[in-house]
């Protein structure tokens, strides 16, 4: 179980808290999808539960055990919006891939990810096939939690449900769950059903 | 209120980079080997392709800001005379005019309303500005902010509210919505929309077919540097007035259509020598997708498929 406990964040001395005692919490296996305008701090959020952020307040939680100390690799994964910010532009494909303890032989394949591919640097490869590595790279055998923030916004629709099918039968396999933020709420309704949260609306 | 001339009509357009593949030997990569469109005024048409297709090359093409090393074949024809890059460059910033994907196209040390202004102080621009502004929906004041006083929302409908000063006969918008949920997506299509019935033709261009379905009046589907179809957005309201099998593979894809993941990746440029590209992805794929393949009129479109019957000329 992965669990955010009353979380309050801002950022710097911003004005405002971007999040407030938010509560939010995720099973083994389930699939949750959050929607929300931009500028709402889903990105955010993701970075608080995956670890990458620390909140002002508040507590995360993984089996009731905080996860902030923890040590080795991080069962709560996050993949991004842009891979090509993610990726380091000075390793190639396959060193990348191996930071990830990822069953390469079964996932690669199952991905559409060509063999001549692992010997290319990041600039060398199109948004769509970097964002198949960066989602290769956060299912490494001991990924519990997947947080997907808008990993499918900038793909054609045939590569966006490619993708999607291909997680679908790995995270159900894995019984790992899944936290997906997106501002398509078709996209949202087709992977998660009626669990989608709608968070609220704010004006320009 | 569409007239019958185009304001911008492209036929067979191709465009090649010259590049070095050795020390000494130079090459050709064709990324746009086939594309034709037509734009009327008052019309909205969408160009919807994968990314990495090359589709803002096409924008770049239309406004003459191709690089040097590019060659570009085919006919552009806009106002009934041909587009070279020297009327484009003479053109563009005032008749022809492109909206760009990104917010960070606005100048971050100068005022609003000294950027829709382009630097001119007289009666007649400065009641421009205001009247452009309250067009889009912006309070007179806005025209005293920098750009990172603006919301994200804001920003785009002064790229907008720019590109709308001078009374644009033709606009190229690259990805105008990009991240933006379908409400807030279509609010900044309505603009768009405003700009068509005052006489401009839009030509969008972009990756997210939902969007153009609900926005655009004709889609044009590029797929590996050839237009595969031409429709009206109301034939993508189900799979079987769609006449090109990749326009059907999108279409099923969509959340809510299916989300049916039709097999196989986009080609790289220049790998395709000849033939439909879309060939060894297709199910109804024959020998004969392996020749010339014709952009044939039907219905009303366009579509570029050696497969005749079965699909309705409605």
């Amino acid at each position: 179980m992965l669990e955010a406990k009353n979380i309050t964040f801002r950022y710097g001395n911003d004005e405002r808290d971007i999040l407030q005692d938010f509560n939010f919490c995720l099973s083994p296996g389930e699939r949750k999808g959050l929607l929300a305008p931009s500028g709402f701090g889903k990105t955010t959020l993701c970075k608080i539960l995956a670890g990458y952020q620390r909140p002002d307040q508040g507590v995360v939680l993984l089996d009731g055990r905080p996860l902030y100390p923890f040590k080795g690799y991080c069962p709560v994964q996050m993949v991004w919006q842009h891979p090509e910010a993610v990726l380091d532009p000075r390793m190639r494909m396959k060193a990348t891939l191996a930071e990830g303890k990822v069953d390469a032989g079964r996932i690669l394949p199952q991905l559409g990810i060509r063999r001549e591919w692992l010997e290319r640097y990041p600039h060398e490869l199109s948004g769509g096939e970097l964002q198949r590595f960066a989602i290769a790279r956060a299912l490494g055998q001991d990924t519990r939690f997947l947080l997907a923030d808008e990993i499918s916004a900038m793909l054609d629709a045939v590569t966006q449900a490619q993708i999607w099918q291909f997680l679908l039968h790995e995270l159900a396999a894995r019984n790992t769950g899944l936290l997906t933020v997106s501002h398509s709420e078709s996209l949202l309704k087709q992977l998660c059903g009626e669990n989608v949260l709608y968070l609220r609306e704010k004006m320009d | 209120m569409q007239s019958r001339t185009p304001i911008l009509e492209i036929k067979n357009l191709g465009v090649s980079f010259t590049r070095y593949t050795g020390l000494l030997s130079r090459g050709h990569l064709d990324v746009i080997t086939d594309l034709s469109l037509s734009v009327h005024p008052g019309e909205i048409v969408a160009v919807i392709g994968a990314s990495g297709s090359g589709k803002s090359l096409l924008a770049h093409t239309i406004l003459g800001i191709l690089p040097h090393n590019a060659t570009v074949r085919g006919q552009l024809v806009y106002d009934n005379t041909p587009l070279t890059p020297q009327r484009a460059a003479a053109l563009r910033g005032h008749e022809i005019v492109l909206v760009p994907q990104g917010v960070t196209y606005l100048d971050p040390l100068m005022k609003v309303g000294g950027q829709l202004a382009q630097g001119k102080t007289d009666a007649e621009t400065t009641g421009r500005v205001s009247e452009i502004l309250s067009m889009f929906g912006l309070r007179d004041r806005t025209k005293d902010l920098y750009p990172f006083q603006l919301s994200g929302g804001m920003a785009r409908r002064v790229l907008i509210a720019s590109a709308a000063m001078e009374h644009p006969r033709l606009v190229v918008a690259d990805e105008p919505t990009p991240g933006l949920h379908m409400e807030a997506a279509q609010r900044v299509m309505g603009h768009f929309r405003e700009l068509a019935k005052g006489g401009a033709g839009i030509l969008m261009i972009t990756h997210d077919l939902e969007l153009a379905i609900a926005t655009a009046d004709r889609i044009v589907v590029f797929y590996a540097g050839v237009t595969v179809e031409d429709a009206p957005a109301c034939n993508f309201r189900s799979a079987s007035t769609l006449r090109h099998p990749y326009t059907r593979a999108l279409y099923r894809a969509l959340p809510g259509n299916g989300f049916v993941a039709a097999p196989g990746t986009h080609p790289y440029p220049g790998t395709i020598e000849h033939g439909c590209p879309y060939a060894p992805c297709c199910t109804d794929a024959s020998p004969a997708c392996a020749g010339p393949v014709p952009y044939r009129k039907a219905g009303q479109g366009y579509v570029r498929c050696v497969l005749q019957g079965g699909f309705p000329d409605a």
